[in-house]
């Protein structure tokens, strides 16, 4: 294998990580805020249709983008009403969501298979960056998305841990009542970082439907929204070892879309396995070692607050 | 007083909740659910009312539709007893896709390579292939939950995705048949490795094993001490292991049982229904069957009627893709059910009173 091949395969890996680091980068501030939601899934679905149609029939990939927040955020509002107000199982509810979203999206994409786009995200060279051997081919002749998703982890770091806004989120997730007593507004603080999150989520869904394959195909996003759930954990809540994360996955992802066109005799569905099996096995590990480290997990997520049972 | 939304509501704790409060709340939730899906419909500009009729007359309004309903609610019945016994003790097992797949995949091997038993032999093994297989599949994410507290809702879900590639590669490869014009099926089975079918529907014999393995379960739950341990084991893992029940076994055995029961359900759709393994054996019955258990709040019994409705709701939805509408849409329907529901739950536990001035 020559050293152009592994270029073009990291390249490729960082396209494929990026749908699952939007995702990722969701779930990590909603359960930051102390809520699980499994949703991302079905939020990626609807922002990919929602995306793919108004993009695809304004002719404006940014206006699909848009609307793939505003319907991934739309999407999280449910999930956000039933676990924040109702106090349901937030486990029950994320479940809900993504089967709600799987349906929706095929309801509203019926009609959409198979149309060409109009607009496209499409690799831009940064200027002199681009320039640099081997790094500027793998990271610098990329989609906006790309380096958009690279400028947000930057700022999602540094509001997490040098802004009042972000300790104020990560409180919340580890001791609401606590935070409650000081006359901070949990449910805001949860709403906040639950529609954020499923904001995001539509954005990797815009990202799969506008410049991963561009077009509409029933359940496109594939599992990609339980992987980046799954990464959230190996990231332990942090957004630049998500970005670790969403790479790493979308190489091996890259990797066994490449092995075939390489000639290695390995049937296509056992190649077509490798990223699910390879999370599930990072899952494993990256569970085991934050449990030594007795780090990690936000003290609250997954439990619902109410103030009269502080 | 927490609830802001509801203005000058408020909520308090209400101890009892009587069945009558409960089947009314339950029924208020699946029609709430259905306008709400409704509601999309509506604003893409089609007739939700001309949908829902459709849906129902296709699938109750005759008699082959109330029998194809009963051939969906089968596979759905078995697989959503499969996962209620796993939420019985907090575990999340969402992999029942899977385990479905790794039943169906279990009892092909003996239908394709053990042809010339006899079916007196070749059901019963193939049944308990289905089962050990199903099972197994379940273990995978048991075993790193049990010991290291893995989440099993992500694992067991990530394997739905490998088990369906397994499959995939089964079909198109070793198991495809040669003379199947290139469809990615296997060769149909021999009479031997067919379940009967009740006259000349397509409802097989297996759904007697829905309602022994329903009666079964609710005697495990209701009558054996086992059945009590889960459900403590699932409140508090500290009171169970102070009262000597070990938490790792049970989640063990849980998880196997719980894959097993989906295994039987592939089982019993590959040698009932469908007679050879094929790519598409199932329109999400397993993720439909974690909608089924706690619409039925984990009761058996219940699950077989929901199952019924589930499946019919199916039935419609495949009806509708004569009319270009895409038959996975009905799980709109399902999660928008599932979230009035969930919704609905703390009308259980709590009583809405408008609060003092």
């Amino acid at each position: 294998m020559d050293l152009n091949y592994i270029i073009a395969i990291l390249a490729a890996g960082v396209v494929a990580g990026t749908p699952i680091l939007y995702a990722s980068l969701g779930e990590v501030i909603a359960e930051r805020a102390g809520i699980l939601n499994l949703g991302v899934e079905g939020m990626m679905l609807v922002g990919a249709v929602s995306a793919f149609y108004v993009g695809t029939f304004t002719e404006n990939k940014w206006l699909g983008l848009l609307v793939a927040l505003i319907a991934g955020g739309l999407m999280a509002l449910i999930h956000a009403v039933i676990t924040i107000n109702f106090r349901a199982n937030q486990v029950a509810s994320g479940l809900a969501l993504t089967i709600f979203g799987t349906g929706l999206s095929a309801y509203l994409g019926r009609g959409l298979v198979g149309i060409p786009p109009t607009s496209t995200f499409k690799a831009v060279a940064v200027p002199v960056l681009s320039q640099i051997p081997v790094i500027g081919k793998i990271f610098f002749n990329q989609d906006i998305m790309v380096y958009l998703s690279v400028i947000l982890v930057a700022i999602l770091w540094f509001v997490f841990y040098k802004t009042k806004a972000g300790l104020l989120l990560r409180a919340v997730g580890e001791n609401p009542s606590a935070v409650d007593a000081l006359g901070h507004n949990i449910f805001f603080v949860r709403y906040a970082a639950v529609i954020i999150g499923g904001m995001l989520a539509g954005a990797g869904g815009a990202y799969l439907s506008l410049a991963y394959s561009p077009s509409w195909i029933e359940n496109m996003s594939a599992g990609r929204g339980w992987i980046a759930v799954a990464l959230v954990i190996f990231a332990v809540w942090d957004p630049s070892r998500a970005l670790l994360g969403a790479w790493l996955f979308g190489v091996i992802a890259s990797l066994g879309l490449h092995l075939q066109a390489l000639g290695v005799m390995i049937p296509s569905n056992f190649l077509q396995m490798l990223p699910y099996l390879f999370t599930f096995i990072v899952l494993v590990f990256t569970t085991r070692e934050t449990k030594n480290r007795r780090s990690g997990t936000p003290a609250a997520l997954g439990i619902p607050y109410s103030r009269e049972e502080r | 007083m927490n609830l802001k939304l509801l203005g000058s509501w408020e909520i308090k704790k209400a101890n009892t909740s009587s069945a009558l409060k409960k089947f009314g709340i339950s029924v208020t939730s699946i029609v709430l659910g259905l306008l709400f899906a409704g509601l999309f419909v509506l604003i893409t500009g089609k007739d939700p009312l001309k949908l829902y009729n459709e849906i129902f007359q296709s699938s109750v309004g005759s008699i082959y539709g109330l029998s194809e309903t009963l051939v969906e609610m089968i596979p759905l019945a078995l697989c959503s007893l499969g996962v209620s016994l796993a939420f019985r003790m907090q575990l999340w097992n969402i992999g029942a896709e899977g385990q479905f797949y790794m039943g169906a995949f279990g009892a092909t091997y003996f239908a394709l390579f053990f042809s010339d038993l006899p079916k007196l032999i070749m059901l019963p093994l193939m049944l308990i292939a289905g089962f050990i297989c199903g099972g197994l599949w379940a273990l995978i994410p048991a075993i790193p939950k049990a010991f290291w507290n893995v989440n099993e809702t992500i694992s067991s879900l990530l394997l739905n995705y490998v088990a369906y590639f397994w499959m995939a590669y089964l079909v198109y490869g070793p198991w495809k048949d040669p003379k199947g014009n290139n469809f990615p099926l296997t060769k149909t089975f021999p009479d031997s490795a067919t379940i009967p079918v009740f006259g000349n529907t397509r409802i097989s014999y297996a759904i007697f094993l829905v309602l022994i393995i329903a009666v079964a379960m609710y005697i495990l739950i209701k009558y054996s001490k086992w059945g009590y341990e889960i459900s403590v084991s699932g409140s508090s893992r500290k009171a169970a292991n102070y009262a000597g029940m070990s938490y790792v076994k049970n989640v063990l055995m849980v998880m196997f049982l719980s894959g097993a029961v989906s295994g039987i359900a592939g089982m019993a759709e590959v040698s009932g229904v469908l007679h050879r393994l094929q790519q598409t054996i199932s329109p999400g019955y397993g993720y439909t069957a974690i909608l089924i258990a706690l619409l039925a709040r984990l009761n058996p019994f219940s699950i077989l009627l929901v199952s019924f409705l589930m499946g019919g709701l199916l039935v419609g939805g495949f009806s509708l893709q004569t009319s270009g509408f895409p038959s996975s849409m009905v799980s709109m329907f399902q999660g928008s059910i599932l979230f009035f529901v969930l919704a609905g739950e703390i009308f259980n536990n709590y009583r809405l009173v408008r609060k003092k001035a």
